[in-house]
């Protein structure tokens, strides 16, 4: 286990707890290289900021060139009035948000064909979910677009399971005043890769709750951003990762505050059991110059459930304006609190079963705030089935 | 009727400076109905002994022998001695994030009886000895000690006696930071449980204030890891009067 923490700028609320602290300089997040063409971006090495705690010798396939871009079997449903349909690459809609940022980014971009436009309506209630299962161990791109009207409210849930090494790119769009729920859910099968980059704008006044749920994969790696670009528009960035042997579970989230009275929380909760289960999260927040009144917070938590884990937690914080309400991070690794253990079962409750109510109530914070029934049911159900092999 | 023995216990801990002897030959005997003050000074010991009958995995029993009704309580694991009828009100209980009272108490309950109490009568009962300990309904949805008071932790500690009905309970300063108001509910409380259950208490102390609501049959002085010298209620009168000085002075 090792957990590391930077902090460059903080202001208000910080706290960090276990794990060494040691200051890196981080590149301005938003100098970061941003673009459409592969050719930008050379080969990985494994030695980059965003790749170096990723086993990339995994995903060499997804790497390296054009891979197989054509239309994902999916199975769709749709309540409300919302449309799903493929459209071009060249839709006005692609490219409305997000612009690729690493290299396997670029890849599925210029090698999908076409995407899924999930398009909801102004002054729409929809309800939209899409499950892509059996994609098959060769590589893949992927390209989806939510694009979510003024005053519209919607919840798009995005589930995975199965084989897959896919690599892909979602766009989301939060019109002005807008309500957005996004849920991304990862179950593949235990030797499945998954590279996706979701990029997140909102407009004025545009609320969205985004998720990342990742239970199972040989290496899972979602990296979620938001641009705040709307004045008084906020974002509640979610994230429950449960990692076993041999799998790592990887997300990047990065909130960019644009504009004024903007709102981020950004909490992620994770759970590792089992020699080599991995995880990684990244966390940087930036309050760019325009951003007063920025109220900011973002944490990671993970609890390691057995020896031989490595839970990898780095939030970055950087201001670029004096003039915000809040802003603060808080990153903690900790072993299973064994004062807790002899609490429950001083009460009677056997060893497996105290084990059991400590880790779902460690993670029963963001399972709370998961409004999809039968999602948050499909994490309880998983969760339980991970929690049979402990104690 | 049961009966908890303590005999010859001598128990110690690993700490940064190496093995560290706590309990030096301990020697108690508790039944049914009975109740026990062990008052002593600040590090005498008192928890050693309360966390060692719960089997705390800390604390190394190196001799001696505990058993109830004849059974090696050493030889159980933490949940079977509460299965047994051991009951340990703790002097710092333990925070758990998310889990909520409800489902804590619930969960318990099956565990020591075996099988899920009836749910109607459940709630009924909860309901009652929430009552009783004058909390509010909406505790039962809080999670597990976080963010209570001082006394809503004691409260919550004698509101898992009354429900879980143990027959011996070690009660590890209950009375510790809680005000005269808190301190007559959870006195109450105890005498409750003895009514009803006939429960046997070990009423572990610092001051002789609670003894003023909670009557005990014996009272042992307990200095430096052992006791150092027993009687009955007279012997708080005493202690209250004159404090540990006699006793500490006399081991040092
Ligand atoms: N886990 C531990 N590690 C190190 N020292 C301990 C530990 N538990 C108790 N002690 C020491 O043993 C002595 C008795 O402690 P304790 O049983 O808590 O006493 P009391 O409850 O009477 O105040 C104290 O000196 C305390 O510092
Ligand atoms: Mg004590």
């Amino acid at each position: 286990m090792s957990s590391a923490t930077t902090a460059p700028a903080t202001a208000g609320a910080n706290k960090n707890m276990h794990g060494a602290t040691s200051i890196v300089p981080v590149q301005t997040r938003n100098e970061r290289l941003a673009s459409f063409d592969v050719a930008d971006f050379a080969a990985v090495t494994g030695r980059e900021v965003d790749w170096k705690l990723t086993p990339i010798s995994a995903i060499s396939d997804l790497l390296d060139s054009s891979i197989d871009g054509s239309q994902l079997p999916l199975d769709i449903s749709i309540t409300g009035s919302a449309s799903v349909t493929w459209v071009s690459m060249n839709d006005a809609a692609v490219g409305s948000v997000g612009t690729p940022e690493d290299r396997a980014s670029a890849i599925a971009w210029s090698s999908t064909q076409d995407a899924l436009l999930i398009d909801v309506h102004a002054d729409d209630v929809s309800e939209v979910s899409v499950s892509r299962s059996g994609l098959g161990a060769a590589p893949r791109a992927a390209h989806t677009v939510i694009r979510v009207a003024p005053f519209a409210k919607t919840t798009v849930v995005l589930t995975s399971e199965g084989e897959a090494a896919l690599s892909e790119n979602v766009e989301i769009i939060a019109g002005d005043s807008s309500h957005v729920t996004v849920i991304s859910l990862q179950e593949w099968s235990s030797t499945a890769r998954h590279l996706a980059s979701h990029f997140i704008r909102t407009e004025k006044n545009a609320t969205v709750t985004h998720t990342v749920v990742s239970l199972s994969g040989a290496l899972v790696r979602v990296n979620p951003q938001t641009r705040l670009a709307g004045e008084g528009s906020s974002v509640n960035m979610l994230g429950l990762y449960f990692a076993d042997s041999g799998e790592h579970l990887e997300q990047q989230v990065f909130v960019h505050h644009e504009a004024a009275q903007t709102k981020s929380r950004v909490n992620y909760k994770g759970a590792l059991q089992g020699t080599g289960a991995r995880t990684v999260w990244i966390g940087d927040v930036l309050i760019g110059p325009h951003a007063v009144g920025t109220d900011s917070y973002e944490q990671n938590r993970n609890l390691v459930l057995t020896e031989g884990t490595r839970a990898d937690s780095i939030p970055n914080l950087e201001i670029k304006t004096g003039d915000i309400a809040g802003a603060g991070h808080a990153s903690a690794t900790g072993r299973f609190d064994d004062e807790q253990l002899f609490y429950l079962q001083a009460r009677g409750i056997d060893e497996a079963t105290a084990r059991q109510l400590v880790v779902r109530g460690f993670l029963n914070e963001i399972v709370q705030q998961i409004t999809v029934t039968s999602i948050a049911e499909r994490i309880e159900a998983a969760l339980d089935r991970e929690l049979e092999g402990i104690a | 009727m049961a009966v908890l023995e303590i005999r010859d216990l001598h128990v110690s801990v690993e700490t940064d400076q190496g093995t560290r002897q706590i309990l030096k030959g301990v020697d108690l005997t508790i039944r049914s109905g009975e109740t026990h003050a062990i008052m002593g000074p600040n590090g005498s010991g008192k928890s050693t002994l309360a966390y060692t009958i719960a089997g705390h995995p800390r604390y190394t029993v190196d001799s001696g022998s505990i058993t109830l009704d004849g059974a090696d309580v050493l030889e159980m694991s933490v949940d079977e001695r509460a299965k047994a009828g051991l009951f340990l009100a703790m002097q710092y209980p333990v925070e758990i994030p998310g889990v909520t009272v409800s489902n804590f108490l619930r969960t318990a309950k099956t565990a020591i009886d075996g099988t899920s109490p009836a749910l109607r009568q459940w709630v009924g009962d909860v309901k009652t000895a929430m009552t009783n300990l004058k909390m509010d309904s909406s505790f039962t949805e809080r999670n597990v000690n976080e963010g209570f008071s001082g006394g809503e932790k004691k409260r919550h500690e004698i509101l898992q006696l009354e429900l879980l009905k143990p027959q011996i309970a070690v009660l590890d300063e209950t009375d510790s930071g809680l005000d005269v108001d808190a301190l007559k509910i959870v006195s109450e409380g105890v005498n409750r449980a003895k009514e009803n259950t006939g429960l046997g208490v070990l009423l572990i102390t610092h001051y002789t204030r609670i003894l003023r609501y909670i009557k005990p049959d014996f009272v042992h002085v307990f200095v430096a890891g052992k006791v150092a010298e027993q009687g009955g209620p007279e012997l708080a009168d005493r202690l209250e009067a004159e404090g540990y000085d006699r006793y500490v002075e006399a081991n040092a």
